[in-house]
């Protein structure tokens, strides 16, 4: 059974693999009329790192599930084709090694996380740890030398010639921290509280440290204006609340106090405001003209528009011409080259990545890894909702990286880390409980 | 906490819903609208991305619109016009973000997206070439084109020339000036163009306009053979050499003035037909109208195609022989002077239906569309209507003949060839000067090129006459055609 299973993973992943190598001739032959001479050495490194990954899970995770690791790899890869797409047509800060190599480090994070963590429940024991990690993580760029603006976001810090984002990381630690809190806390939370008009409110006490450092994070990140890291965190918290105490009461009041919020944020911050306009009459000239107007909004379904149904075809189109093609904005870049029939597929996979994450929660045997493993999938597809939502005017747009998919080295890092734990958690999901000494199913069947 | 982790992923599942549906509204159903945006800089590349078939003449012999490899990766294939203004307003330009003439009416054909290129162009794609369009080859014959232009624009007039073949309605000629050089509104910057097109735009003298097919004009004595055609089918005893009354001056019933003929001329009093067009009496043609009546003249004139509407493919004006309004009126309309206006092709056709026995054939201008050496679609000579019998068109033809051999048609005499014709000067408003035309057929015996001439407002005064200005047009246009 899992010999049979693995064996479909390592078939899944060689398709995986393939359709990113057909994407990247493809490209090459949109552009130049020919075959990328790199094509065999691309082939066989994105190749040789699936197959590294996949004989670290084999060894060390074997009854994870099967369907995780292929569909990360093809987002990723149709990521990495985008932007050598991109890079080729001359957009100076799209780099496909860059993307490559972050890819490669992922892949050695997701392998050192499934190696070095053989229990994930161990973290539980780093709740507050993993709180204090956290916060100081999205602290960081607000500190002098280290911290960077760019873009006009405070979101950077340089290590040597490279530029992580310390907020990837910090929103896994944080939902490490919110899982671990709320398991610990969930019964007097539940339980213990007074009622006030229709809603059980929970001792100040119980819920206090995780409310205080959910609006910390919060507050630092609305003060460096990362508005998609705060919806982000803000979401997967009221979700991970729910789960943990069963109430809807808190989903209500999420809701409200978003609404609130987002409302008293639009009044004092005019970046805030100007999302809205720009979300709302994007088409207007005045605004499609102004400086941080709807142009690149506008750009991008543009693109998409002109991708229709089946898209022009890779390196037959014209996606650079949005700016930030190869990060922000790479899935209506992709929407232009792919058509709606691409934006789909990856929509689908996206879709399936969060599903097996949750059924793992489903599966999952102790309430911890049930909230670990709900958080992360339901942060996964939270962001995922937030960024395409954002780039196809379906909600206003607050920036994030599409996972796995822009450049980025930060993100790529930390998404490949939230996959090692969801193929962790898959693993001791379905590893079957150890066998019963004395085996009570012989005597049943003999007495028929 | 199984339950609410159910509802998180129903959640998930309603966000992923959501955003694909979203996805499928902005690429089924906004995209067209979406990709045609003019902000949308994907349709001015997209534009010059195709490698857009060539517009040539004479059986793709000769070449007026090609296209040529810049190299540039935006704006990679250019368009060229080396001929330049004379085929201005047939051939058209293709600019960043419109087009005119062949360059616009054959658009899909020329960039490939054409239904009957579909096959073509999926290879195309699939094997990574840029899209290639088909060329149209079109009905003109350059040197009369050429030599339409070089006359029509020596006189420092406005004016048209078109020319037909009569027997299937071949465009051979079609001439517009004043002209423009099309080259500066086929470069890819929107600024540029748009700064010679203003340029263009506001001129006085309206060069964008086709005069040709897209501007009406009074015919004056010209439409005397629309009359007579008329008056010679509303009676089969009629024939050249009926008399009609001539007086020099015509009362003109309800009003209290009257109708003299041009310059004051006499007729004698009694002419015959043949007399009365050659020498372009024009009382006797008035009292031709009022006797045949509106009616029955309106009728003539619309089946000489006056009305109907027209695509060769190039949309035409439809011309008017204007309103029944009183008697006088008509009197007027009958010899060209009332409301009634005609473009220049218009009065090539009357032309052409009278050279081809009395059947007016459609005018086209594509002769035929060419993809990689082979031809996908031709256009065939079609009928448009019977507009006299061959008989009458056979009284019409030798009262037109006297026109050339002793009327005020001389100049379009060619030697050892029959050539039928009939002057026309078109009074406009007092004290302006009058429109010259000229329409025209040879060899009588074997029509090959029927020609309408017309020059706007003459030469300045009053002996602005199409038999001085616009006849030499005509004979140097009939003898390029048939000098091949």
């Amino acid at each position: 059974m899992t010999a049979k299973r693995r064996g479909a993973q390592l078939g899944m992943l060689a398709f995986a693999v393939l359709i990113v190598m057909g994407a990247y001739a493809g490209v090459g032959l949109g552009i130049n009329g020919k075959v990328p001479s790199g094509m065999l050495g691309y082939g066989l490194g994105l190749g040789g790192l699936m197959l590294a990954a996949y004989l670290v899970l084999a060894k060390w995770a074997p009854w994870a599930d099967p369907l995780l690791l292929p569909l990360v790899t093809l987002v990723n890869g149709i990521g990495l084709v985008m932007i050598y797409r991109i890079e080729l047509a001359g957009e100076k800060l799209a780099s496909a090694a860059n993307q490559l190599m972050w890819t490669a480090l992922g892949v050695v994070m997701f392998s050192a996380v499934l190696i070095a963590l053989r229990d994930h429940r161990v973290l539980q024991r780093f709740t507050y740890t993993a709180g204090f990690a956290g916060l100081g993580l999205l602290v960081l760029p607000m500190l002098p030398f280290i911290g960077k603006e760019i873009n006009g976001a405070r979101i950077w810090v340089g290590v040597g010639p490279f530029s992580i984002q310390p907020a990837e990381f910090a929103k896994l630690a944080l939902v490490v921290f919110f899982a671990g809190y709320l398991v610990a806390k969930r019964d007097v939370l539940a339980l213990a509280g007074r009622r006030l008009l229709f809603i059980d409110l929970p001792r100040a006490r119980d819920l206090g440290p995780i409310v205080i450092t959910w609006v910390i994070s919060l507050g630092v990140l609305v003060l460096q204006k990362d508005l998609g890291s705060s919806l982000l965190l803000f979401g997967a918290f009221i979700v991970m609340l729910y789960v943990a105490t069963q109430r809807t009461s808190w989903v209500l009041i999420g809701i409200l106090l978003f609404v609130g919020g987002a409302f008293v944020a639009g009044q004092i911050f005019s970046h805030v405001e100007a999302r809205f306009d720009v979300w709302l009459h994007a088409e207007d000239e005045r605004l499609y003209t102004a400086v941080g107007g709807s142009e690149q909004l506008m750009q991008g379904q543009f693109a998409m528009g002109s991708g229709g149904i089946l898209g022009t075809g890779l390196g037959q189109g014209y996606p650079y011409k949005i700016p930030l093609s190869f990060s922000d904005f790479i899935f209506p870049a992709v929407g232009e080259e792919l058509g709606l029939t691409g934006l789909m597929a990856i929509l689908m996979v996206y879709a399936l990545i969060v599903e097996r994450g949750l059924r793992t929660s489903l599966a999952a045997r102790d309430p911890f890894t049930k909230l670990l493993a709900g958080g992360l999938s339901f942060i996964l597809a939270w962001q995922v909702f937030i960024i395409v939502g954002g780039v196809t005017r379906l909600i206003p747009l607050t920036g994030l990286v599409t996972p796995f998919m822009s450049a980025g080295g930060s993100a790529l890092l930390a998404n490949w880390m939230l996959i090692a734990l969801l193929v962790r958690m898959s693993d001791a999901a379905r590893r079957p409980p150890p066998q019963a000494i004395q085996d009570e199913g012989m005597t049943q069947v003999m007495q028929r | 906490m199984n339950s609410p982790l159910k509802r998180v992923s129903v959640a998930c599942l309603l966000m992923f819903g959501l955003l694909m549906a979203n996805v499928t509204y902005l690429g089924a159903v906004r995209a067209e609208g979406l990709r045609n945006d003019s902000r949308n800089v994907r349709m001015l590349y997209g534009r010059y991305n195709v490698d857009r078939g060539w517009i040539t003449a004479d059986n793709g012999k000769t070449t007026l619109a090609k296209t040529v490899d810049t190299g540039d990766k935006q704006f990679r294939f250019e368009r060229e016009y080396p001929l330049g203004k004379p085929f201005t307003h047939v051939v058209g330009w293709f600019a960043p973000e419109s087009a005119s003439g062949i360059e616009a009416a054959m658009n899909r054909y020329l960039d490939g997206s054409h239904p009957d290129l579909v096959v073509r162009r999926a290879i195309d794609m699939v094997s990574g070439k840029p899209a290639k369009g088909a060329s149209v080859d079109l009905t003109l014959n350059t040197k009369a084109q050429e030599i339409a232009y070089k006359d029509l624009a020596g006189t420092g007039k406005r004016g048209a020339v078109v020319a037909l073949e009569p027997k299937t309605g071949k465009i051979l000629a079609m001439v517009s000036v004043p002209s423009y050089d099309p080259n500066p509104l086929a470069v890819a910057n929107k600024a540029t163009v748009n700064k010679a097109y203003n340029k263009l735009d506001k001129d006085d003298n309206k060069p964008l306009l086709n005069r040709a097919i897209n501007l009406t004009f009074a015919p004056g004595s010209t439409f005397k053979t629309v009359t007579a055609a008329a008056y010679l089918s509303d009676d089969e005893s009629r024939d050249e050499n009926t008399q009609v009354d001539a007086p020099d001056s015509l009362p003109l019933p309800g009003t209290n003035i009257s109708l003299p003929n041009y310059h004051g001329e006499s007729c004698g009093g009694r002419a015959t037909l043949v007399e009365a067009l050659t020498i372009s009496c024009n009382t006797p043609f008035a009292i031709m109208g009022m006797d045949v009546g509106y009616d029955k003249l309106k009728e003539q004139a619309e089946k000489f195609g006056v009305g109907q509407p027209l695509e060769i493919p190039l949309e035409v004006s439809p011309s008017d022989i204007g309103p029944d309004e009183s008697k006088a009126a008509l009197a007027k309309t009958a010899i060209g002077q009332q409301s009634n206006q005609m473009t220049p092709l218009q009065m090539a056709m009357v032309a052409a239906g009278i050279a081809n026995q009395g059947t007016v054939m459609k005018p086209y201008l594509v002769n035929k569309i060419m993809a990689d050496g082979s031809e996908i679609d031709g256009t065939d000579p079609d009928e448009l209507d019977e507009a006299v019998s061959p008989e009458v068109a056979g009284e019409l033809t030798k009262m037109m003949i006297n026109v050339v051999e002793r009327g005020t048609g001389g100049a379009a005499k060619l030697p050892g060839i029959t050539v039928a014709g009939k002057t026309g000067t078109a009074e406009t408003l007092p004290g302006k000067p009058s429109h010259a035309w000229f329409i025209s057929f040879a060899p009588v015996d074997n029509p090959k090129v029927a020609v309408a001439v017309f020059v706007e407002s003459g030469s300045a005064g009053n002996d602005a006459t199409g038999g001085a200005v616009a006849a030499p047009i005509a004979h140097d246009v009939m003898q390029a055609v048939l000098g091949q």
